[in-house]
């Protein structure tokens, strides 16, 4: 009997697995496909085009390392972000003014010391703390507005998204300007004070690792603390939630809120000491808004979210090697990423309605 | 026992031998309502019965399976609430389906075509309001008027779109006494003019006290059509209330019968001159008194909107009381009517539905596995059907998700089983089987010595599950013998200033 | 001080033209009870359109003509998501936005290459208004702008009239509050909210035209820079109405306008600050300190989980 069940977890392991690796070849294949059918649509070079797509990001360990995973860290930590929120019912539109804080606060710190020896780690320490920080207090706000005044957060984030790019704006022309007061950008950021890199693997740095920490502390955290079900639950259904768990609805939004703020500031102050190494006013691309793409794609599953901010980083990656190599512009790429969540969301909603609701439960809402 | 209503003319509104179910259940079953030009129509039975369900279906609302609608002479299919208020077909509804922001005016002209003339519907209405002597005030919004007025103002707009047959779901649900009785005296008068009304009801003794003609409908079919003067108020209650389903086994159960000195001995909940108010502020339980015993199922009957609902959430501590006292253990199990809303996650494993009991509280980690042989062991105790404890509570069917839903309320095999649990129409929408699981069930948590409180719409599940009864009427809870006249008596209002 | 006075006004009026477009747009779209953030896709799509329209077919007409077009087909898009296949709105608006900027990226590569940036395209002169032009000091701000800033003139209150003085206004605003109020009444609902995601669309799309046609002279990637999300924030502080937007329109141009009046004037203050205030003011109007800022009831409702 026991074996019998043991077989059996095994077997539906098994099933899982390889339903999910049948997923990403089908993801792949389309993909690819997708790519293909664009270039020849729009005139340029088929072959060459893919060929540069697939060398840039995965075809060789520097360009997996150095390009793909690198870009992919933003994107696993704002992913996270945005898939933890939205997970708990809060839609955090916010997130790249959080990560824009959150940059700030990092390179405040960063800048503001100039430590040595065993303050070294530490001051890194503090800076992606104080990152965090700046993230999950500059979410405070909308979330404050929206348990306070019932305020819509995908409004108010949006706002927040532009005071923060104001504030930064600010900031580099001003009190952290960099001392010759030319450029609108912060001093350069000490070569120690840089996140150091993973020996053999390029210019991947250890944000890297954190990342991927955390997505597994996130899955973690979800699976397995009372806290963690409480988000869940909350973000399925508040009204059950509330009258059959007792939760407290109001406060778990509440944190979820400000652990997704703290995420995304996280993300900003490992870019501004991995890749930037300075506060200037593009720092992000987007980060905030293609994070919303990767955690929609992921159906906000934590491990998927980080294998699809992969995917993403490698899309960006391969989309600069295509330009450079054969001249195709990296803006396809949008398009390919912004296909993908159609084709999820279409499929979505195909498979929705072929589930049978519970007719026998849905009882005339007015009473006969 | 139908009578034929007398004269030839064509009807102002007829449905024939109507079908209608959603899903797989049968709301309607060859049901028929004919009515007469130039009369009122009373149309009564008791929740669930079919009855707003097949004027919706002459409203356009929704589409019947088989059957005829005329009007006049002619057969008609309204496919939508436009085409219907085209035919002359006026709804009024329970849940009145107004603008709350915008002004009666704008209100009663939504709907129309071409530029807004707001100052001639303000002079329609003020006609309107003369002739039928409404009072409307056509500028005030519509979420500052009293419940009566509300009303009014979604007749007036049918009045508006030349309705000659009016249809009203249970007017006077939301009515003082006095309000009420303008209300039928001007439907009365409304007919007398040649137009006809059909009046949705519960109340025996408004239908007889207006209508020319009453049909009535039990389980989605109807059992009596009569002239008004033909019918009583027993005939009416039995057609109504009807004689005792098919048997199921019996269980008299003498000794499970708590006394009444047991009850004050072991009192799992008191309450005491509690007072509940909704969210609106209105009162709905007013000082209600009474005691629940530890083995014993008291049955709670009474009519929708009487207040029984925010009854059962104050035991299960969902609900604040406004004044009061309420003794009750502290974890009390709560199976609610809206099953998809307020008790289960869908989409989620079983093993989470489990796990959400007590989520509020619960400290540190969750065990899965031990969530997971809990959630199967309550499986296999309640017989729940599915595809293994992670399967989502979607693919369950109704009655197994409320078995499982009851299991986790019951928590027998937890350390801390329920001592008490209120439920709420748990049988609804189930089939025999199932209902008959449920049954089960919760004469067995009663054996075990829970308190077990039961509401529900369907009189006989009372009396066949609960050895007393307490009836809840206008926000009064008052105890009732166990049998089916006295608690039909108590649940129409009659003996009270209802009648 | 008249001569920064006068240029300042010039500068308010013409920052807030592709802005209250866009803002009305998005108007009608919320009173509905719904949000596009896939406006910002409209924004781009349309500068797209105007580009192609005016270089390729030739004139400003075609150039905003196509400018609608595109705006309409990404709308298409939004609505046929929403409203047919039910998909989650910010999912939708998110994935046209994305989508819009990568097709108009590539496309603009694709088709102008590398000499994208010399490309001369016609741009759409200032008309003065005989008469109204020479007004003192708001002559020249207010007449003296491009056609499509009279197009603005003439819809706005176009628009207020239809809201509050048709059925169909009435209708509209039915929808956005009470659905099933509106539904009860007869009316077609669905229909309705498509037809006005559409008309969101154009006036998105004609928002990205004067962008291009009207502004800068040409197309740049992603040189809609917001201004969608912008127009939301403007759908907000103008109380959803009419007049409100273009106020509300106004305002955010005099920001934007102000930041360079204060920098040629050497003033001490960051000028970050006035570009900060317009936001600061929609959320306090969220929150209702400003006056009370009442949404469409159903907007709220319609971005709950569906589950």
């Amino acid at each position: 009997m026991a074996t019998e069940k043991a077989a059996n977890r095994l077997l539906a392991t098994t099933r899982t697995v390889s339903r999910e690796l049948v997923l990403t070849t089908v993801v792949a294949a389309c993909i690819a496909g997708a790519t293909a059918l664009l270039l020849l649509v729009v005139g340029f070079p088929v072959g060459r085009g893919l060929a540069a797509l697939w060398v840039g990001s995965f075809g060789s360990w520097y360009a997996f390392t150095s390009a793909t995973l690198v870009r992919a860290v933003p994107l696993m930590l704002t992913g996270s972000a945005v898939a933890l929120a939205f997970r708990g019912g809060v839609l955090n539109i916010g997130g790249e003014g959080q990560l824009l804080m959150g940059a700030a606060a990092g390179a405040g710190v960063a800048l503001a010391v100039s430590p040595s020896g065993v303050m070294i780690p530490v001051t890194i320490a503090g800076a992606l703390l104080a990152a965090s920080i700046g993230g999950a207090l500059w979410a405070a706000v909308a979330a404050f507005l929206r348990v306070r005044f019932g305020v819509l957060e995908v409004i108010s984030t949006i706002m927040l998204n532009f005071v923060a790019l104001h504030v930064v704006s600010y900031l580099v022309r001003g009190p952290l300007q960099e001392p010759t007061g030319i450029y609108p950008q912060s001093a350069t950021i000490a070569d120690a004070l840089h996140l150091p890199r993973i020996a053999g693997a390029g210019r991947l740095h250890v944000g890297f690792l954190l990342a991927v920490l955390i997505s597994a502390t996130f899955g973690w955290v979800l699976r397995h603390t009372a806290s963690g079900f409480r988000l869940v639950a909350t973000g399925e259904n508040p009204t059950a939630a509330a009258s059959a768990g007792g939760i407290d609805v109001s406060a778990t939004t509440a944190r979820v809120f400000l652990l997704s703020g703290a995420l995304a500031g996280l993300a900003g102050g490992v870019e501004v000491l991995s890749v930037t190494f300075a506060l200037y006013e593009n720092i992000s691309p987007g980060y905030g808004y293609t994070a919303i793409a990767v955690a929609l794609l992921a159906r906000l599953d934590p491990w998927r979210v980080a294998a699809t901010a992969v995917l993403f980083g490698a899309l960006e990656a391969g989309a600069g090697a295509m330009q450079r190599d054969a001249g195709v512009p990296s803006t396809l790429v949008s398009v390919i990423e912004a296909a993908l969540i159609l084709a999820v969301v279409v499929a979505q909603s195909v498979r929705s309605r072929r589930q049978e609701p519970d007719t026998g439960a849905q009882m005339l809402s007015v009473d006969a | 026992m139908i009578e034929p209503l007398s004269g030839d003319e064509p009807p102002a509104l007829a449905l024939h031998d109507i079908d209608k179910r959603f899903g797989a259940t049968r709301a309607l079953t060859s049901a028929s309502l004919h009515v007469r030009p130039a009369t009122v129509h009373a149309l009564l039975g008791e929740n669930g019965a079919g009855k707003s369900t097949l004027m919706r279906i002459a409203y356009g609302m929704e589409r019947p399976d088989a059957g005829t609608i005329r009007i006049g002479d002619a057969t008609v299919r309204p496919d939508s609430p436009a085409a219907a208020i085209a035919l002359g077909v006026g709804m009024v509804h329970q849940h009145f389906t107004l603008v709350p922001v915008m002004t009666v005016a704008e209100n009663i002209a939504l709907g129309g075509h071409g530029v807004l003339d707001l100052r001639r519907t303000i002079a329609a209405i003020r006609e309107l309001s003369d002739r039928t002597g409404f009072a409307l005030d056509p500028l005030q919004r519509v979420e500052q008027l009293p419940v009566a007025a509300q009303q009014r103002v979604e007749i007036a707009k049918a009045l508006m779109r030349n309705a000659r047959v009016l249809v009203l779901d249970e007017p006077t649900a939301v009515l003082s006494p006095s309000e009420s009785a303008a209300l039928l005296r001007w439907l009365r008068s409304f007919a007398d003019e040649g137009n006809a009304a059909v009046l949705i009801t519960h109340k025996l003794g408004e239908a007889l006290s207006v209508a020319d003609d009453v049909t009535v409908l039990r389980r989605g079919r109807t059992v009596l059509t009569a002239p008004a003067a033909h019918a009583t108020a027993a005939s009416l209650t039995d057609a109504m209330l009807g004689s005792a389903k098919v048997a199921e086994r019996m269980h008299p159960a003498p000794d499970a019968r708590v006394s009444a000195q047991d009850r004050r001995s072991h009192p799992i909940l008191r309450a005491e001159r509690v007072t509940i108010v909704d969210d609106t502020g209105v009162v709905r339980v007013r000082e209600a008194s009474f005691v629940v015993g530890a083995g014993e199922i008291v049955g709670v009957a009474g009519v929708e909107g009487g207040g029984q609902r925010e009854l059962l959430r104050a035991l299960a501590g969902r609900r604040p009381l406004a004044s009061g006292i309420l003794e009750r253990p502290s974890v009390v199990g709560f199976v609610p009517e809206d099953r998809h809303r307020d008790a289960v996650l869908l989409d989620r494993p079983l093993t989470e539905n489990v796990a959400l009991r007590g989520a509020g509280a619960r400290r540190r980690f969750i065990d899965w596995r031990a969530v997971r042989a809990h959630t199967e062991s309550l499986m296999r105790t309640f017989d729940v059907r599915a595809e293994g404890s992670r399967a989502p509570m979607r693919t369950l069917s109704g009655g197994n998700q409320q078995k499982l839903v009851l299991a986790r309320e019951l928590d027998i095999d937890g350390a801390s089983g329920s001592q008490a649990i209120v439920l709420e129409n748990p049988t609804r929408g189930l089939d025999v089987r199932a209902t008959s699981e449920i049954h089960d069930r919760l004469r067995a948590a009663r054996d075990a010595g829970a308190a077990v409180v039961v509401y529900s719409s369907d009189i006989d599940e009372v009396l066949l599950l609960a050895s007393r009864v307490l009836v809840v009427y206008a926000g009064v809870v008052r105890e009732s013998s166990v049998d089916r006249e006295a608690i039909g008596r108590l649940m129409l209002g009659v003996g009270t200033d209802g009648h | 001080m008249s001569d920064t006075l006068a240029p300042f006004l010039a500068a308010t009026v013409r920052t807030a033209v592709p802005l209250g477009l866009a803002a009305l747009g998005e108007l009608l779209v919320e009173r509905a009870g719904m949000i596009n953030i896939g406006l910002e896709g409209a924004i781009l799509a349309g500068a797209f359109g105007a580009l192609v329209g005016a270089s390729s077919v030739g004139g400003v007409g075609a150039g905003f003509a196509l400018a609608a077009v595109a705006g309409v087909l990404v709308a298409a898009m939004f609505a046929l998501c929403v409203i047919w296949i039910r998909a989650d709105q910010i999912i939708a608006g998110t994935a046209l936005t994305l989508l819009s900027v990568g097709a108009t990226g590539t496309l603009y590569r694709a088709l102008y290459g590398s000499s994208g940036a010399a490309l001369r395209i016609p741009t759409s002169e200032p008309l003065a208004m005989p008469g109204l032009a020479s007004l003192p000091l708001v002559g020249t701000a207010l007449f003296a702008q491009p056609p499509i800033t009279y197009f603005l003139y003439v819809i706005a209150p176009a628009l207020a009239w239809w809201l509050a003085r048709t059925h169909a206004g009435l209708a509209l605003r039915a929808i956005g509050e009470r659905p099933e109020a509106a539904e009860a009444a007869g009316i077609a609902v669905e229909r309705m909210r498509v037809l006005a995601i559409l008309s969101g669309g154009v006036l998105g799309g004609l928002a990205g035209g004067t962008l291009v046609l009207a502004q800068a002279g040409t197309f740049a990637e992603g040189m809609s820079a917001g201004r969608g999300f912008i127009a939301i924030a403007i759908v907000v502080l103008g109380r959803w109405t009419p007049y409100g937007v273009a106020v509300g329109a106004l305002l955010f141009g005099a920001a934007s306008a102000l930041q360079y009046a204060f920098q040629a004037m050497g003033w001490d203050l960051p000028y970050q600050v006035f570009l900060v205030v317009p936001y600061l003011l929609t959320l306090a109007a969220l929150a209702g300190a400003v006056g009370r800022a009442r949404a469409p009831a159903a907007l709220g409702r319609s971005l709950e989980p569906r589950r």
